[in-house]
């Protein structure tokens, strides 16, 4: 059945609209439209008027479908936020184990319900505290780890056999994943039970996050290797969060974001097929992560074009059987990029509304930014509201009682179609480049987003974007915020604790463990298994970084902008 | 006749951080400007910065850290610019600085802070005023 507009009832519109464009179009000779142009973040035009004109075409069931039908546009699950909430998962770390291990401790007191972790620098980026490329960073921006120690700190007294934990960690994703699942096999949790998420998405580093150690194709070789694994030993694990966010915050546009995002999640899929497996073996636990950012219904609309768009590529291009494989499911933050160091406090306003748009495009998890954020690693008080935000929208606000309530809104959905489109086109572009490691080879993506980057900018300096509190509505005086401050004393104990791990050790197991990696690495086993009995031995992320790096190279950022 | 050098500004990622939004960003406003830039890439040590930066013989580097490691690094450049004797390049921050670290920073010598929300005509124009070529 389906539900399309008659002819008669479209001439009457189309009278209609030229009598209301001829009465607006007066109002306008005397007295102009407020804004020269009126547009979204991404500088996509908008008209002042949508109507069934712009959704004629339009079929309910092959475009919009039922929730937790193809093509998902209302949604994954048939019942949505009916039957179950979204994981409200805040992302937190910072200074030592035990410091995060508290910070954890006291957001799910305060009601999140999935874990979510930060890693500092050095951890991001494989090397250890005492690296001398460490110095200064041991803390500041997430969590210190160095050995199953802290790992085996940071979880101490948290149910992970009955919360997931997602960790935002790429070049080393396989490494504190072996640490994650020795951890929880040391407290005598079943590999199989264990849920969660690595982010484990090594092409928008290359594009836009920028955390790397070997180059991209070794890199996706041992991405291949966690899929295959996840697949195989730990079923209830997703094995990569194919990610928008961060090429969102490097400054691309929606549209930039969602064709780049789902042209990774075409190359991983493609990587795992080439290794040997059955496309609805692995991707049923592929997810996603979005940025929610200013423009209200311009997020939404993308949202639900990602969910129409990977329900056809994993269908229709990639021939998957079970619809769990057409499913994106996906993790959201909000756009950190949009906050502003001046009058912090509008931040809660802006991070309301972004988190809004996510609830209302229908997100599976979701992160809330604090108001401090844009400062220092947010305080325990910046982020319980961050967390009430999500807590006031699910119980107060009314939006979850039904779903996908834009479902039918003429604007959003024309706005669905045309992100769609011009995304689809995106990536029908990197096709023909070769793919997305080809794409980045060629600094297409890159330079796309460094583009968009400079063009916004300009924007906002030229005042055609506007800022509020930056550019316009700026206040003098300072507001005074309490920020966070990690304690310059951690980088010296992190380094004292490793060392004394390092001493009691067994250091012949490490070296053999250490070895049995180089093997896995430079032949074509499985990383993960030599990954899991090496950390067990307490050998550093550093020292199994290194041997990574011995053998497939590191890469250097081209510098380009 | 005298040719007027045109000023060389090194834009540098210190540090692990990856954050070069900011950094490309202001290489790139340079460039309009007419500057010559030289843009490290990222993740060069102090060391590594300083070297570049005296083969390049540039005039200032703008040193960008959004991932709170600034306390360390800025200071540390400015030192090793000291020991080499190449001082008299100027060199300035900007990133996530919280303000109340800014006064140590200028105390070592970091001649500016740029913080978030700042006009790039506005970077630009104190460049012009404060960066001679050396």
């Amino acid at each position: 059945m389906s539900l399309t507009f008659n002819e008669k009832l479209f001439d009457d519109l189309k009278d209609g609209y030229r009598k209301w464009k001829d009465t607006v179009e007066r109002l306008f000779a005397s007295k102009p439209e407020r804004l020269a142009r009126f547009s979204t973040v991404s500088d996509r035009e908008v008209k002042s008027l949508y109507s069934p004109a712009d959704t004629r075409d339009q079929d309910f069931i092959r475009d919009l479908g039922f929730p937790g039908e193809y093509p998902f546009t209302r949604g994954v699950q048939p019942s949505m936020y009916r039957g179950r909430l979204w994981t409200m998962r805040m992302f937190a770390g910072l200074g030592s184990a035990n410091d995060t291990n508290e910070r954890f401790h006291l957001l799910v007191k305060e009601g999140q319900t999935g874990l979510s972790t930060a890693f500092d620098m050095p951890t991001l980026m494989g090397y250890d505290t005492d690296s001398p490329k460490a110095r200064g960073e041991c803390g500041k921006c997430g969590v210190a780890i160095d050995t199953l120690r802290d790992m085996e700190d940071l979880f101490d007294g948290l149910p992970i056999d009955k919360i997931t934990t997602s960790m935002t960690i790429n070049p080393p994703a396989s490494v504190i994943w072996a640490m994650y699942v020795a951890m929880a096999e040391k407290r005598g949790i079943d590999r199989k039970i264990i849920g969660g998420t690595i982010q484990n998405d090594m092409l928008k580093e290359f594009i836009a996050q920028k955390t790397f150690m070997c180059p991209p194709k070794p890199s996706v070789r041992v991405i291949a290797d966690t899929v295959e694994f996840g697949t195989n030993e730990v079923p209830r694990w997703n094995t990569i969060s194919i990610s928008g966010y961060h090429i969102r915050e490097a400054g691309s546009t929606a549209v930039q974001e969602l064709a780049f995002t789902l042209a990774d999640g075409i190359a991983y899929t493609q990587a795992a097929i080439d290794r040997g497996l059955d496309v609805d073996d692995f991707a049923p636990r592929f997810s996603f992560f979005f940025n929610s950012h200013l423009d209200f219904f311009e997020e939404i609309a993308k949202f639900r074009a990602a969910r129409r768009m990977w329900a056809k590529i994993m269908k229709e291009r990639f021939k998957a059987k079970d619809p769990r494989s057409w499913w994106l499911r996906f993790h959201t933050q909000t756009a950190g990029c949009s906050l502003t160091a001046q009058q912090p406090y509008n931040n809660v306003v802006r991070t309301s509304l972004q988190a809004l748009a996510a609830v209302m495009g229908g997100t599976q998890s979701l992160h809330t930014n604090s108001l401090d954020e844009v400062l220092a690693i947010p305080t325990e008080e910046a982020a319980t509201i961050a967390l009430r935000t999500q807590q006031i929208i699910a119980e107060e606000s009314g939006v979850t009682n039904t779903i996908d309530p834009l479902g039918g809104s003429y604007f959003v959905e024309a706005l669905t179609n045309e992100l769609e489109e011009e995304a689809f086109d995106i990536i029908g572009k990197i096709d023909d480049m070769g793919g997305m490691l080809a794409a980045i080879e060629k600094n297409y993506p890159q330079q796309e987003i460094a583009d968009a980057a400079y063009h916004y900018q300009r924007q906002i300096d030229e005042k055609q974007k506007t800022v509020v509190g930056v550019n316009k509505y700026v206040t003098e005086e300072d507001i005074p915020v309490e920020i966070l401050e990690i304690d310059e004393e951690l980088e010296k104990q992190q380094i004292e604790k490793t060392d004394r791990i390092k001493q009691e050790r067994d250091n012949k197991r490490v070296n053999e463990c250490l070895e049995r990696v180089r093997e896995a690495c430079e032949g074509d086993q499985n990383v993960m298994e030599p990954l899991i009995e090496a950390v067990k031995s307490y050998a550093t992320l550093q020292e199994v970084c290194d041997v990574f790096r011995q053998v497939f190279g590191e890469y250097r950022d081209p510098g380009i902008y | 006749m005298v040719h007027k050098r045109r000023i060389r500004v090194m834009v540098a990622k210190p540090g692990l951080d990856g954050h070069d939004r900011g950094a490309r960003i202001i290489a790139r406003a340079y460039r309009d400007a007419g500057f010559e830039v030289v843009y490290s890439g990222l993740h060069q040590t102090p060391e590594e910065i300083v070297e570049a930066a005296i083969q390049e013989d540039v005039d200032m580097i703008g040193l960008s850290s959004l991932a709170g490691a600034h306390r360390y690094l800025f200071p540390r450049t400015v030192e090793l610019l000291r020991e080499k004797g190449a001082d008299d390049i100027v060199v300035c921050g900007g990133g996530i600085i919280p303000e109340e670290d800014i006064p140590a920073l200028k105390e070592v010598g970091i001649k500016q802070v740029f913080t978030p929300g700042t006009p790039l005509d506005v970077i630009v124009k104190w460049v012009e005023d404060n960066v001679k070529p050396r």
